[in-house]
């Protein structure tokens, strides 16, 4: 009784000391930001209100871009809906006035709902579709502005939401600002560092592997819509009060570009650096105040820059710990013998079946009535020439491709054809003919995505970091951990994915299916591109986890 | 009151058509989307006041100069923008190198030709009410730019060319076709048109910096119809998106005809991502 508590004061006591370097940035900037009142005039508390401001909004936006990887460059749209919606309530020109502290709520929830609605597209389209139909947004929500002048004010405007005491002198409201960013780097950090923030990296960079694990896609991107919104739209309201009048002119897109540039100078998957940015991007024109005029040409060269130089953004430069190089005679050695103490579940007795299951491309059948049986304990190969449909009968089954014909069957329910984010939970875990991990993320990351599906707390514990939430993460932490173990990777589990070799990614990958404790376990052509000696590894591994539970085909 | 929609439905439609073209021919040769796409209609109009309004230069003259200013801006966006982006792995980053172009570009635009929109020529002085030269123009221009890229795509070398690494670039390199020389061509080809189409909508849009952010979508969202690199969607659908806007515009007013038409953008985009008329996606697994 006693050994087990002081085991988990230690281990709590070791995982401050792993959080703290990372911490340490944070507090120090907080500090600086508590003391500049002290140091400094009103003319700063203006520019650090405003850097503060605009940190409650990137912060939610890094989620968007950062982590989910979606290129949204209109969100000033959401400012500006958030500020007009904040200032039209506590006006009261529609409705009797509302309290400042209660419009802000009211903006954030509408703040939230345009997030989703302009967010939609990116569920079917990336990249520049996505792009354009944020700028779009941002476009209209401008000319709306201008137009509906019985709301807004038109062209000349409408008074900003003034906050009671002791929030109305310039110091006393940089305080309320710094508190909204600091509240808001907590939740988005705790975003990023739960499951959520690890499957919108996943969906980001290898979106067919976190179907297979079970990401869906359009659930995790719209509470990351949700979130966004709502705290842009708040900032939005902050920035109409430091305004104390707002024009649609106050709204330029030049705003927008600030914020998605503060977010790629400081590096996606970041948090730190686009806070950086922010800053420095608030401060940036003030200093050169002869280049005032300039700034949006200085952004947008300075976005240029990064993009055809520095990539990675301030986040690589201050990423330390993945330039020490590797051991280079590093073997995979796993230790299939240990997977049994962690694979609990019992295994299925259902059988999986394939009954005439036919696909065609065009004139090509690449399968022509497959019956097969796959049952649980049990290794089946599927053996053939290229070309010959093996990898297509497990997408068939991993539900990438809709069988044109005949039945799967798991047990004595169908599975439904295509539909692959639904596999997971049916107990079917597959690898990749080419290795699908994610580079930018830590080796254990990558094993923990794979148990996704598993964590019982939703996205609002997340944010907030409550028990169940954390409960998950130790939990998934550990098995993952364990599994690196089992596979034989357990010293590479902090470094990132990108610079393994090949070998090891075919390691991982299976690492991460097991996460799922599957009934049946689909490697496609696993052993392609290793040596000999990893062969024989590979193989005592695939026949232990056959003995552990799941059935394996590839 | 269907007269004037019809008027300046289609001159609007041609104009976004045209800058949907623009996007395609850029598309085709190096499979980017850039956003200097609108900013060259942009400039089409800005080149075309500044050298016959401020430079006093005749038509003709003034005309060509848009042209070759509008081409000359097409290939530094290859050169600056596209190529260096191609050479990357994360091709993806074409998104922002482009959109920091056209910021540049707008930026640039908005210091030296200033901020408030400037009169743009009357070209011919031909026509009045509904026929007025600036309805006609961009139609005018539209048709004209479409025969004379039909006759370069189907009769000439080059304009075969273009169609090879449009539809295989592999195999187009692989045949010795100077795939980068003809990158650049199309880059070239897509200024001019942005220019031809920012200079037959002058008197329509004026010489205004802010065009180009504008036209940048308007302009996208035929592409986004038709489907990208299919020019024949883009005209339909950049017509189309011109009366449709023009119709809402004067039914029920400016706030909701932009909303009508972001609404339109937005549902196209999620029930036919690859466009109504365009052809699916490849394979991912």
């Amino acid at each position: 009784m006693t050994a087990i508590t002081t085991v988990t004061a230690r281990s709590e006591a070791g995982a401050l000391r792993a959080v703290l370097p990372q911490l340490a940035p944070f507090l120090g900037i907080l500090a600086v930001a508590m003391i500049l009142p002290f140091v400094s005039n009103d003319y700063w508390a203006l520019i650090g209100t405003r850097a503060a401001i605009y940190w409650v909004l990137v912060s939610g936006l890094n989620l968007v871009v950062g982590f989910a990887g979606h290129l949204a460059i209109g969100y000033v749209a959401l400012l500006t809906l958030g500020a007009y919606t904040t200032s039209v309530l506590v006006a009261g020109n529609v409705m009797p006035p509302v309290p400042v502290f209660a419009a802000l709520p009211i903006a954030g929830c509408v703040g939230a709902l345009f997030g989703v609605i302009v967010g939609l597209p990116a569920l079917r389209l990336r990249t520049f579709y996505f792009a354009m139909s944020t700028l779009g947004f941002a476009t209209i929500v401008t000319q709306i502005a201008l137009a509906w002048q019985s709301v807004t004010g038109g062209g000349i405007g409408i008074v900003g939401p003034e906050f009671p005491a002791p929030f109305n002198t310039a110091w006393g409201y940089y305080y309320l600002c710094i508190a909204f960013a600091a509240f808001s780097t907590w939740m988005s950090a705790n975003v990023a560092h739960s499951r959520f923030g690890r499957a919108l990296i996943a969906v980001r960079d290898a979106e067919v592997a976190a179907e297979a694990t079970g990401i869906s896609k359009p659930r995790m991107l719209i509470a990351i819509f949700l979130f966004a919104g709502a705290l842009a739209a708040i900032a939005g309201g902050l920035f109409a009060s430091l305004q104390t009048y707002i024009t649609p002119d106050a709204f330029t897109f030049d705003l927008s570009v600030l914020f998605f540039i503060a977010i790629l100078i400081g590096g996606r998957g970041s948090i730190l650096g686009p806070m950086l940015g922010t800053i420095i991007l608030t401060i940036l024109p003030e200093i050169a105040a002869p280049l005032a005029a300039w700034s949006t040409f200085l952004y947008a060269v300075l976005l240029l820059v990064i993009v055809l130089v520095m990539p990675g953004g301030i986040a690589a430069l201050l990423d330390f710990r993945n330039r020490r190089p590797l051991a280079s005679n590093r073997a995979i050695v796993p230790r299939p013998a240990t997977l049994s103490d962690i694979i609990r579940k019992p295994a299925g007795n259902k059988i999986l079946k394939l009954r005439k299951v036919a696909l065609t491309f065009g004139n090509v059948r690449a399968i022509d009535g497959l019956d097969l049986d796959v049952a649980p304990g049990q290794i089946h190969g599927l053996i053939g020439p290229n070309g010959s449909g093996k990898t297509t009968t497990l997408n068939v089954i991993s539900g990438y491709y809709a069988a044109q014909a005949g039945t799967l069957t798991l047990g004595e329910d169908p599975l439904p054809p295509g539909m692959p984010a639904l596999r997971a939970s049916r107990g079917i875990a597959r690898t990749f003919q080419t290795p699908r991990v994610i580079g930018e993320a830590s080796v254990l990351q990558n094993v923990m995505i794979g148990g996704t599906i598993e964590g019982q707390a939703t996205f609002v514990e997340a944010l907030l970091a409550l028990p169940r939430n954390q409960r998950d993460e130790r939990m998934l932490a550990a098995k993952a951990r364990a599994l690196l173990g089992v596979v034989g990777l357990e010293m590479l589990a902090d470094v990132r994915a990108d610079r393994l070799q090949h070998s090891e990614l075919r390691f991982i990958e299976i690492a991460r299916a097991l996460m799922l404790e599957p009934d049946f376990l689909l490697l496609d052509e696993p052993a392609a591109g290793l040596s000999s000696d990893e062969i024989e590894r590979l193989a005592a591994l695939i026949k232990e986890s056959a003995g552990a539970a799941p059935a394996c085909c590839w | 009151m269907l007269a004037s929609i019809l008027a300046s439905g289609l001159a609007a439609g041609a104009i976004y058509a045209l800058v949907g073209v623009t996007y395609n021919t850029m598309f085709s040769a190096s499979r980017v989307m850039s956003f200097t796409a609108g900013q060259l209609a942009m400039l089409g109009g800005v080149f075309g006041s500044w050298f016959m309004l401020r430079l006093g230069m005749p038509l003709i003259l003034g005309f060509l100069l848009t042209l070759a200013g509008c081409a000359i801006i097409g290939v530094i966006t290859e050169f600056v923008a596209v190529r260096p982006v191609l050479k990357s792995l994360e091709q993806h980053l074409y998104v922002l190198s482009t959109l920091a172009l056209a910021l540049i570009i707008q930026q640039v635009t908005a210091i030296k030709w200033g901020t408030e929109p400037q009169p743009f020529p009357r070209l011919f002085g031909l026509g009045s009410g509904v026929w007025d030269e600036k309805f006609w123009l961009p139609v005018v221009a539209c048709a004209a730019t479409i025969i004379g890229l039909e006759y370069l795509y189907r009769r000439t070398l080059v304009g075969r060319a273009f169609l090879a690494i449009a539809e295989d670039n592999f195999a187009a390199r692989a045949l010795g076709l100077p795939e980068r020389n003809l990158r650049i061509a199309s880059y070239a080809l897509a200024g001019v048109i942005g220019g031809i189409a920012g200079f037959s909508g002058g008197e329509l849009m004026l010489a205004f910096f802010a065009n180009g952010a504008l036209l940048n979508f308007y302009g996208f969202v035929p592409v986004a119809l038709g489907g990208l690199g299919n020019n024949r969607g883009a005209i339909i659908g950049g017509l189309a998106l011109g009366l449709f806007q023009q119709a809402a515009n004067f039914l029920v007013g400016g706030i909701f005809s932009s909303v009508a038409v972001f609404s339109l953008f937005i549902i196209v985009l999620l029930a036919a991502p690859q466009g109504l008329f365009g052809s699916t996606t490849a394979r991912r697994v």
